[in-house]
């Protein structure tokens, strides 16, 4: 079955070229994570004590300011990172969509940028060659897929990497924030296609810092900050002791309807 | 309905007792190699798009590869042959194919140090093994080479007479040699050995280099001497004319000189010189090590890489 599990995972990053005299004071601010001074090299204690276990069906996102490990954390979900502590067990397909512009050339079409993809992703040309009217026909871009890829847009990038990743039917799927580029009608369109995928087979971990990215995508919430998990619980509950205040307050009641929550009834909002 | 959380409570043992992986674990650096191997449709994609685009909008596209190398091949044939007296028919040949082997050699080398820093935004980005790095590396060397054997191509048919003639020299008072014939075809298994090298060579020196990045600036600092070192523009004729039986230690500098071995296993064949059966034993020894050590390394570091690009 997929599922991750993370035990007491630590990644430490190695600062080789800093000198490590003016980084014994230590840096510590409110960006980034620890940097420990205790061996010669210093290193950037990235990730801090995990332990997260995400099984088939969960949608979690990951909230936290900038450096506050989710990138990070993903990295470490999807296997790029091994823990230089503890354990990661990944069983599962996975599917990250990350940095859009890694591993797609600009001077080649869509159409090949796809069997790229596809191919880093573990596909064959042939399986994906199956796959490519199908994702010409998600991502709307039509006989732009014979462009090349330097013509399009950050959105239309975003479809065609959320057209392939969709396409290959993966267990595990990882979204950094940056999908948020697309539109809204595109993206409920996408919604609909990931919330099916994670049904079927799968899991799902997107970082983000758009709420209503959030709500849509996810049920559960991991809080990131310095390294550590400060919180896991339902998404409400993370928002709210993250955000401040309850995050379905200002969504309008067809979204609230969709989603199938109860629109929190405040005093003051409540007349809306 | 909100999935519950699934934090495990600190006694509570979620995780079904599945044996833990070890980070370092020859399992794990022969899996990687493995499905590496088996990615064979990515890395030759990656290796031929990276040709592509060094060339992209050139008029000649790849075949400046092969210009390059013709005109190289021309020039020192023409000099060196004028210099040591010998026979332009069957020197310059020699020296074109020797070149060619070394630019294949020169490649793997200084492209090797270099495989998994140029690859720094794929390795941080998408989970793939890291021997399909390699391969690409391995790979975009051998279209290289491919492109430049077209030279060959032509260097033989201009000099196919002196080339075939049994019992021609090199250089004055050389080895007389066998001449081109059927055995010419050892150079392919003579190839395959070399790729062997290269693959641990990329992966030893890839790794190593990642972590320390004062590897490449050592092997570009060195490789100009080894390229004047081994007998490409020079030939070990020469050194026995010059010396004869008391050659000694200089004879030792062809001999203890890896690339030599190297360079024979498939030049030899390629112009019809005599091929010494030594130079295979050195040239397997050579892949036994190397490989032995690359796996070594690589059970060790291969999940620090990530971590060091």
């Amino acid at each position: 079955m997929t599922s991750i599990e993370v035990r007491n995972a630590y990644v430490d990053f190695p600062i080789f070229d800093a000198k490590s005299r003016s980084l014994k004071k230590k840096v510590l601010g409110k960006v980034g994570g620890r940097i420990g001074t205790e061996s010669k090299v210093p290193v950037i204690e990235a990730l801090h004590d995990i332990t997260l276990s995400v099984r088939s069906g969960d949608r979690v996102g990951l909230v936290g300011h900038n450096g506050a490990g989710k990138s990070t954390l993903l990295r470490l979900l999807s296997g790029i990172y091994e823990p230089t502590r503890g354990t990661a067990l990944i069983d599962g397909r996975v599917a990250p969509v990350f940095d859009l512009g890694v591993g797609m050339d600009q001077e080649i079409s869509g159409y090949e940028n796809i069997m790229v993809r596809g191919l880093y992703l573990g596909m064959t040309r042939k399986q994906m060659e199956k796959r490519v009217d199908d994702i010409a026909e998600f991502t709307e871009l039509g006989d732009y897929l014979s462009m090349p890829l330097r013509t399009y847009s950050t959105g239309m990038r975003v479809r065609l990497a959320l057209g392939v990743v969709t396409s290959i039917d993966p267990e595990i799927l990882l979204l950094d924030e940056g999908i948020g580029a697309v539109d809204a009608r595109f993206l409920n369109k996408a919604r609909d296609r990931l919330v099916d995928l994670v049904k079927r087979s799968g899991l799902l971990v997107f970082a983000s810092h758009q709420d209503d990215l959030l709500l849509e995508l996810c049920t559960s919430a991991v809080w990131m900050d310095e390294g550590r998990m400060k919180m896991h619980g339902s998404l409400r509950e993370v928002l709210k002791a993250y955000k401040g205040k309850d995050p379905y307050e200002n969504i309008s009641p067809q979204t609230a309807a969709r989603l199938g929550v109860e629109k929190p009834v405040s005093a003051s909002k409540g007349g809306e | 309905m909100h999935a519950t959380s699934t934090v495990p409570a600190a006694g509570e043992s979620v995780a079904a007792e599945k044996p833990v992986p070890d980070r370092r674990s020859w399992n794990r650096a022969f899996a990687d190699i493995r499905d590496g191997v088996t990615q064979r449709e990515l890395w030759s994609h990656l290796g031929w798009q990276d040709i592509k685009q060094r060339y992209r909008r050139s008029v000649l596209g790849p075949l400046w590869i092969t210009m390059s190398m013709g005109v190289t091949a021309l020039g020192l044939g023409l000099l060196y042959s004028q210099l040591f007296g010998a026979p332009i028919g069957t020197f310059l040949p020699y020296i074109t194919t020797g070149f060619i082997v070394w630019q294949f050699i020169l490649g793997n080398l200084t492209e090797g140090t270099d495989t998994f820093i140029r690859n720094e935004g794929l390795i941080k980005h998408l989970p793939a093994p890291l021997s399909v790095y390699v391969l690409r590396t391995l790979w975009r060397q051998s279209i290289m080479f491919a492109h430049n054997m077209i030279i060959y191509v032509i260097v033989l048919a201009v000099f196919w007479g002196s080339l075939t003639k049994s019992g021609y020299v090199l250089t004055d008072n050389g080895v007389p040699q066998p001449g081109l014939g059927w055995s010419a075809l050892l150079a392919i298994p003579g190839f395959l050995l070399l790729a062997v090298n290269a693959g641990w060579v990329i992966l030893l020196f890839g790794i190593v280099s990642t972590r320390f990045r004062d590897i490449p600036q050592v092997i570009t600092s060195l490789i100009n001497l080894m390229f004047f070192m081994t007998p490409i523009v020079w030939t070990t004729d020469i050194l026995q004319n010059r010396f004869g039986e008391s050659a000694g230690w200089r004879d030792l500098v062809v001999e203890l000189n890896p690339l030599y071995h190297l360079l024979q296993l498939v030049r030899a064949p390629l112009i019809g010189n005599e091929q010494s059966w030594h130079h295979w034993v050195i040239s397997a020894g050579i892949a036994l090590v190397g490989w032995i050590l690359a796996l070594v390394v690589m059970r060790n570091y291969r999940s620090r890489v990530s971590y060091w690009v």
